[in-house]
Parts: C-alpha cells; structure tokens; sequence
C-alpha cells in the first residue's frame, strides 16, 4: 500500500487483526527484528508499571501510564534513522527507550529531577504544553532541508492535541514547505476526561490532513507492524524528499491519565474492557507464536529479563545523586548576568540551612 | 556611511548571511516584499529563498518552527510583523523557545533572533503600536534589546545573532526613519546587557530607551540650569544595573522614561534597583514618566498617552525641588 493511496476514511490500516493473524502484507522485518520489536513493547509496559509502583511508594513522581500504546509508540521510533529527530509527550515513553535514551535516565526524570538525555539520541524533551512539539518537528524537518541533509523528523501528539492551533499550525508549515516530517496523531481516546468525540466533530483526525494538503493515514495503532509499516514509508518518503505524513493512530489509553487521575470518575468499564480484548502485546506475541518466531519458555525468559533490566534500571537510577542545588542555573542562559550570579549565590546559601530537609 | 535604522537593520541581516551558513531569515512579506518597513529588502534576491522566506500568516508557526530549526542548528532570525502580534506566539517563545536550553538540560540551545516592531507616535491602527518588553522581561532565558540609533541597532542586531540564546528584537517604527546616522558599513558588535551614556550630568539620570532616548534628550535641553544625565538602556533584560546604580549614586535623582504601560514595568523594576542599591544616595523619590495602565489608544489620541518630552521636563524638575 502506498500512502499516497489511502483514503483517510473510516477502515484503519492493518497488518495483524486482534488476534494476530496475519491479515495484510508483511513488512520485511527479519526475525531479530520483529524479536527486538516485541521485547521493547514489554520494555515500555514494564518501565509504565514500574514506574506507577514507585510513584505509589512515593519515590516518584506524577506518571502518564503508557500501557495499551506499546505498539503506536515502538512502531513509531523504530523505523527511525540516527540522524532523525524525534518530538514526543509524556506518552511516548516507549519511543525514547527504542531511540536508546537510558532507562535510568528517565527513571531519574521521574525522580524530579531534570537528565540531559544524550544529545545524539536526538529526542526533544518531553512535552508538557500540548502540541508545541508538532511545530518544532516541522521546524527540525525544515532545517534538516534548509541544510541538504537526509534528516527526517518525527512529531508525535495525543488526540486532544489536534484541537491546538499549534497542532494545525503545524500541519500548515509542513504542507505549505513540504518538510521531510512525519506528524503522528497517538488518538487514545481519551484527553483526560474529554472523549474523542468532543475533540472534533471530523469522522477521523487523519482527515484533517487533507485541509492541509497533506497525505494522511489511519492506522490501527495496537498493531505494531501496521504502525510499523506505515511509519517507515512515511520517513523514507519524507527523507526522499515527498514531503510530509500525518499519520493518526487508533489505540487506547488503559490506565488512567496520569497517577494523579481516576479514569473510573468517567469511563466506562466495558469500554475499557473492549480494548483489553485487543492488547497490543497479546496480538503481537500471539503473531510471533503462530510464526515460532517465539515460544513460551522464550516468553517468560524474555520477560524475566525486561523485569531485571528496569529493576538494574531503578537501582542505578536511585544510586544518582541529585544535581548541585543551584545547578538550575546552568541551564538558564549560556552566561549568567550579574543579577542571576547573586541570586544563584543566594539559593546556595539557603540551601545550606535546607539541607536536612533534603532527602 | 549615513544610514536610517531601517538601512542598518538591512545591512546587518545581510552581513550575517554572508557571514555564517547557518542564518535564516523568515516571516510575513519579508520574501519579495522586503518586509512591510523593507528592513529585509533585497535580501531574498541576494541570499535565496532557501535563506530568506516567506511563511504563512501564523505567529506560533513562525516561532515554533524557529524553534525546531535553532535546535537543529540554524539560526534563524524570525520577523513577527508587529509586536503586538507577538501574543499569538505567546507559548512559543515564552514556554518553548526560552526555556529549550533549562528543559532539556542543556543539551539543546535555541540561538533565535524574533525581531518585532513596535511603539507610539505614527499612527498606527490597533495593536500596531504596543510596547511589551515589560511582558518579557518576566521571561527567564530570553533577552529583550532595543535600539535607539541606527548604529546601535546594526551593531545590537549582529550581537543578538550571535547570542547562544534566544533574543528578542524590538525596533521601534518612528526611529526606522527619523534620522540617519554615521555608521560603519563593515561588520561590528555592541555587548548586549550594556547600558550607554548619550548624555552626561551630574544632577538627575534619566533612564529611557527606544523612542524615549530622544523625548529624554529633548527634556534636557529645555532645562539648561539642570545638569541632566540621560542613559540609553539599549538592552532591556538583563539590564545593566551596574550602570543605574553608577549614575544614580552620582546624581542623587532619577527619571525613567518609557511608553510602555506603568504596572509592574521597566521602570518598577528599576525603581526597585535603586532601592536595593542605592536607597541612601537619593535626594527625591523616583520618577517615572510611562504610558498609562490603559490599552493603547487610537491612533489620533496617542499623543495624549506616550510620554512627552513636557512630562519629563515636569518630572525632574519634581525630582530638582527643594
């Protein structure tokens, strides 16, 4: 299928079916490959439920779970270059890992502290104002043009995201200069408590493309070669210089929105039970048993060993010592005016006197 | 070489074309059309559409993609057709752009330029006119500069360029063309964050910037039994405390001029300078001449809101009285 093809109406693209039958046309993905998929899915589930253990210990904090998306979010990164660039929220935890951003670096994140993710991942920070980073994928793919250099950038935004001017901003700036960018739509269903159909009255969000003039897809975003797929034509068109994608994703937010939130206040447990029935881990290990590409002793091997991975993760993590309290000012501006150097010296002399309040 | 403000700006930009690969010129009319004012006339022809664009009529595209491609390495130098548009990119610059290099811990920097013109006196319609840089100077990372010559606003314009951090560029339109100036036709640089004497005095300071430099200067002169020291801030925030400090500590008196609005300003902020620094060297309390805590006006009352140099003139003599 080309994208150039698909109709952005109401039949997502699929490659597996709920229960992992092979229903379309499979990518060529070796099967380390499609190993290596499926153990990043369980990375991105275990790092989730993890991270929700320790934030209910209180030793981290607020935490967006991640499970029910595995597949939208490795299937997103994983076609991805190292020259490319990434733009992501909170939800795509998953994809940072697959860019090779460390565990522990993220675990320390989730401590309340601020890591430098390496620079050659070339992953934004996470995205807290909804839909900024949409602009700044397409900014990152208009330089990337500007320069003559094969860079593509991936821009990736929740459903109530598209309802932001930046969102179409964004949309607009990647048509109008056909940026090599890929704009990913995760639509879970949910922004906090406001349901898709309050978002846009438009029958799809891929639709909104096409206002723009930009080649859209609807894709089922529990399947992870579908996604997969999708996203890798959509790059290495972008990288051949056929402009922009906007792909939206069908999947679905399980938990709740963050740890600070109860999704039971206003959702419906059979709906959220429906979509359990199509987990994107199941389908996808059901697939790679069908094929033997996996079997159960496999299985249970693999998973003992993502456990091991995050908890190795959590303890390196924890081990860190916070920064310099005053480290903060480093990263205000490259060189600090003489009114920040006092306040700088200022904090440092309460923090003194704070010290025993500190963990 | 005598040039306008407009001229200058133009030159600068060019130069730094010239200069460095990786400067980019974007925003609204300021392809073909060399900008609504022309600060970017010929530059397209010169450099290329690859260089200098056009963008769509979108505020928080222009700065949100300038974002994008600073991290990526560029420098791009964006034009927001007025500042009193700069609202629209509001998140952008202020959530996005000046917090790059702190939210990313350093890893990423976001050099970009945002030039905007802005301020009173040519009768602009709605909105075309408003003074914010008091709105940014509330916002860590980003640096507010305003000329008020044109050899201050090429040599300040190539700094700002230059800067590993975001810059915000305001040029005031009555002084685009109101007088020409001697300046160099090669590449040169004015610190940012440093203040200057145009005027020397050893009986008040007056503190303006913009448009102001000249109301200030025109004050002064009609007070000729008055020694009246007037200082150009030319970079907003941060601003050069050690110059105000100086002068003040020198003087006794102070006047701060500007048309922005008065509320939580440049001017309480530097009144609360004084206060920090040099309480005990003041004579009077401190002046402030601003415009007033209203909406810019229409344009046929504007003459009643910036200030003029009558109001100054009355508030140092206030500050003169025994």
């Amino acid at each position: 299928m080309s994208i150039q093809q698909v109709d952005p109406g109401m039949v997502a693209y699929q490659i597996l079916d709920i229960d992992g039958n092979l229903v379309g046309k499979m990518p060529d993905l070796s099967a380390e490959r499609l190993f290596a998929l499926y153990r990043s899915m369980h990375l991105g589930r275990a790092f989730s439920n993890k991270i929700i253990a320790l934030q209910r210990q209180g030793r981290a904090t607020t935490f967006g779970s991640l499970v029910g998306q595995e597949a939208t979010a490795v299937g997103l990164a994983a076609p991805m270059q190292a020259q490319d660039w990434l733009a992501t929220t909170y939800r795509e935890i998953a994809s940072l890992l697959v860019r090779g951003i460390p565990p522990a670096s993220l675990i320390y994140s989730f401590r309340g502290f601020t890591p430098p993710f390496p620079k050659e991942s070339r992953c934004l920070p996470i995205q807290i104002v909804i839909g900024t980073q949409m602009l700044h994928a397409v900014g990152l793919g208009m330089a990337a043009k500007i320069a003559g250099e094969p860079a593509v950038a991936v821009g990736v935004c929740g459903d109530g995201a598209t309802s932001e001017g930046d969102f179409n901003e964004a949309l607009n700036f990647a048509g109008v200069f056909q940026a090599p960018v890929v704009l990913v739509i995760q639509n879970n269903g949910w922004a906090i408590s406001v349901p898709r159909h309050r978002q846009s009255a438009a029958p799809t969000l891929a639709a909104r493309g096409g206002g723009f003039g930009v080649p859209s897809v609807l894709v089922d975003g529990n399947d992870v070669l579908a996604v997969y797929d999708i996203m890798q034509q959509a790059i290495e068109r972008a990288r051949a210089g056929q402009g922009p994608t906007l792909v939206e994703t069908l999947t679905y937010r399980i938990g709740s929105h963050t740890t600070a939130d109860d999704a039971t206040r206003y959702r419906d447990a059979a709906e959220v039970e429906s979509w359990r029935a199509k987990d994107p881990v199941r389908r996808f290990q059901r697939f790679l048993m069908s094929r033997d590409l996996l079997t159960a002793a496999q299985d249970q091997q693999l998973i003992a060993e993502v456990e091991a991975e995050i908890n190795a993760a959590v303890t390196e993590a924890e081990a860190m010592p916070p920064p310099a309290p005053d480290a903060f000012f480093d990263y205000t501006e490259a060189n600090l005016s003489p009114r920040l150097q006092e306040q700088r010296a200022d904090l440092l002399r309460y923090s003194k006197q704070n010290k025993p309040g500190r963990s | 070489m005598q040039m306008t403000m407009i001229e200058a700006l133009n030159q600068a930009l060019a130069l730094e074309l010239e200069r460095d690969g990786r400067v980019v010129v974007l925003g609204q009319d300021i392809g073909v059309n060399g900008g609504v004012f022309r600060v970017t006339e010929q530059l397209q022809k010169r450099f290329g559409e690859r260089r200098v664009f056009d963008t769509p009529l979108s505020e928080s595209g222009i700065i949100g993609s300038s974002v994008g491609m600073a991290v990526y390495g560029l420098r791009p130098v964006a034009e927001i057709q007025f500042a009193g548009f700069l609202f629209l990119s509001m998140s952008q610059l202020v959530t996005q752009a000046a917090r790059m290099r702190f939210r990313s811990a350093g890893t990423f920097t976001c050099p970009l330029v945002v030039r905007a013109p802005f301020g009173g006196g040519v009768r602009t319609p709605e909105l075309h006119s408003d003074s914010l840089e008091g709105v940014f100077m509330q916002t860590p990372g980003l640096k507010v500069v305003i000329p008020s010559t044109p050899y201050d606003a090429k040599g300040l314009l190539a700094s700002a360029i230059a800067d590993p951090d975001p810059v915000l560029f305001l040029e005031h339109i009555k002084l685009y063309r109101s007088f020409r100036q001697e300046t160099p036709e090669e590449h040169y640089t004015l610190p940012l964050g440093k203040a200057q004497t145009v005027r020397e005095g050893g009986d008040v300071s007056v503190f303006a910037y913009g448009a102001m430099v000249q109301v200030a200067l025109a004050a002064a002169k009609q007070l000729p039994g008055i020694s009246v020291e007037v200082i150009d801030l030319r970079t907003i925030w941060p601003l050069d405390e050690a110059a105000i400090i100086a002068s003040v500590e020198k003087t006794g008196r102070a006047v701060i001029v500007h048309e922005a609005a008065r509320a939580g300003g440049v001017g309480a902020e530097i009144t609360a300078i004084i206060n920090d620094h040099c309480l005990y060297s003041l004579l009077k309390p401190v002046e402030r001449v601003t415009g007033y805590d209203t909406p810019y006006p229409s344009p046929e009352d504007e003459d009643n809101y910036v200030p003029s140099p009558a109001r100054v003139v009355d508030a140092i003599k206030r500050t003169m009285e025994p």
